[in-house]
């Protein structure tokens, strides 16, 4: 389970996040919605201790985030896969070095055969033709890269995956693709997972819940019929922008 | 007192004057800016020497960036030196004039070379082309959030990315600095030879007759201290990058300002603390 208690982070002057509280339970998926430039992406980085909480406290698995020494840090970071905007990939190295690197457990990053199998079905996971693992993250396109890195996060089996905008900068055939795909993992690997996003029926569609991060602070998280039925009007102005005046649906 | 300066500022609407409270300002946000630099710095050393003991993680990268380092930089640096050579003895010519016995030249020449062109040149070659590529990498894989990738993957940054080009850097230079004092020396020979008219017999006798053992480890102790200046500023500077692609060129440039003005600070004071 995540739980991110009385979260406050401001860089300089800028108060980015000011008490938020929120939590994700075991399995589940929740889409964390927001307009651009709201600190999403700075909430979930607390989450993998990218980021650290001016006060406040995140608990991962019972662990407090901000707490932990860098070793134990190191360790639960294995058990949460992180899929970046813009893919991150490692433009030295090859996609099959990319996903490797992936591997977190150790003596099965050492196994060569272990390596490449796993590489394989990592790609096969994402749709991702098994050539493409001799290619750099140069010769790809923006959806591919996006996929390599999902296929990144789940090599090493993670119990959590967090999703920074997946499925920004892409057109809504290869964003359907991405959300489809984020649906399919739910599925198969069981994991629990947190998606950043500004794409409201994108995370209709992927999230069990849906937390709306406004005025630096959670403003409503339910499910997607619990958030058409709110009367509060950053909601209704946040969802009436996707769907327009009034009508809400799937 | 204050209060009625500013009462009275305000009723006659006299400007006040605020520039000892800019001044003040100013200061704090520089002795605060110095402070971060330092105890980023500082967090940045512990780490590499934290990362260490991971030894089978930055081995084998050092390998691929000694090989960056060394091969990638020997033209650059033979070039410099034989140049630097060449034209101190060209020098030494114009000045040896008169009385002086004309083996003394060779001895300038030599100890030149060896106690300071050698390790200072190849240093400052170095800092423009390992210490900008250094920031350039580091800065880019900061802003396209590659390096937070390495650590979300559990890894640890400074292990797989800065211990590698330090270590590599670190030793090619001592190296590098070898190959340059002999082809600096060597093509000091050469000038010297139709610059002086010296005979082969007199440039070795007035080299061998000024050297001492000690001035080869001076030259080797030095380039291992400017080995550490042009990769760990630079590694630092691009680590701490921000802002995107402008970022990264402010980067760059701090990186090879510093470790330049660093590599003479040092060549001063080793100078002092070695050679008194």
């Amino acid at each position: 389970m995540i739980e991110l208690r009385d979260i406050h982070k401001r860089f300089g002057d800028n108060i980015v996040l000011d008490g938020v509280d929120f939590s994700v339970h075991q399995g589940e998926t929740v889409a964390l919605l927001g307009p651009s430039g709201v600190g999403k992406s700075v909430l979930i980085k607390h989450i993998n201790g990218l980021i650290h909480p001016d006060s406040g406290d995140v608990f991962v698995d019972g662990l407090s985030i901000p707490h932990l020494g860098r070793k134990e840090l190191a360790k639960l970071r294995t058990r949460i896969g992180y899929v970046f905007q813009f893919g991150a990939l490692f433009d030295s190295l090859s996609v099959y070095e990319n996903i490797r690197l992936g591997i977190t457990d150790l003596e099965s990053a050492s196994d060569g055969a272990f390596c490449r199998r796993r590489v394989e079905e990592c790609l096969d996971l994402v749709n991702l033709p098994l050539d493409t693992a001799e290619k750099y993250p140069g010769d790809l396109s923006g959806g591919m890269r996006k996929r390599v890195g999902i296929a990144r996060a789940i090599a090493g089996q993670p119990t959590y995956l967090l999703y920074d905008e997946p499925t920004s900068g892409l057109d809504p055939v290869n964003a359907d693709i991405i959300d489809a795909l984020i649906q399919k993992l739910q599925g198969e690997l069981g994991v629990t997972s947190v998606v950043v996003s500004h794409d409201v029926r994108g995370s209709f569609r992927v999230g069990n819940r849906i937390a709306l991060l406004a005025d630096r602070k959670i403003r409503l998280v339910g499910t997607a019929d619990e958030l058409r039925g709110s009367q509060d009007q950053a909601v209704r102005q946040f969802l009436e922008r996707d769907f327009g005046t009034g009508v809400v649906s799937d | 007192m204050a209060n009625d300066r500013w009462r009275l500022s305000q009723a006659y609407r006299i400007p006040v004057d605020r520039s000892r409270h800019d001044l003040r300002r100013l200061a704090g946000r520089v002795v605060l800016r110095v402070a971060t630099h330092m105890g980023r710095f500082s967090y940045l050393v512990l780490e590499i020497l934290r990362g260490l003991v991971e030894w089978r993680i930055w081995v084998p990268r050092t390998f691929e960036q000694a090989n960056h380092v060394g091969a990638g930089s020997l033209f650059i640096v033979l070039l410099v030196a034989a140049f630097a050579g060449g034209v101190t003895s060209l020098q030494a010519g114009y000045q040896f004039t008169g009385g002086i016995p004309v083996y003394f030249a060779a001895g300038v020449i030599t100890e030149s070379i060896i106690l300071e062109l050698g390790p200072v040149l190849t240093a400052l070659i170095l800092a423009g082309r390992v210490g900008a590529r250094y920031a350039a990498e580091l800065g880019t894989m900061r802003v396209t959030e590659q390096i937070d990738a390495l650590e979300s993957l559990g890894r640890s940054p400074v292990s797989h990315l800065v211990i590698p080009r330090v270590i590599a850097g670190t030793i090619m230079l001592p190296v590098l600095v070898i190959f340059a004092d002999l082809v600096g020396i060597l093509s000091g020979w050469g000038a010297a030879r139709s610059a002086l008219d010296i005979t082969n017999y007199d440039f070795v006798y007035g080299a061998r007759y000024f050297f001492r053992p000690f001035d080869l480890w001076y030259s080797l102790i030095k380039s291992v201290f400017f080995g550490l200046a042009v990769t760990v500023v630079p590694c630092y500077m691009g680590f701490n990058t921000q802002k995107g692609a402008e970022g990264v060129g402010r980067s760059t440039t701090a990186a090879v300002v510093s470790s330049s003005v660093l590599i003479l600070f040092l060549d001063a004071l080793l100078s002092k603390v070695l050679l008194e």
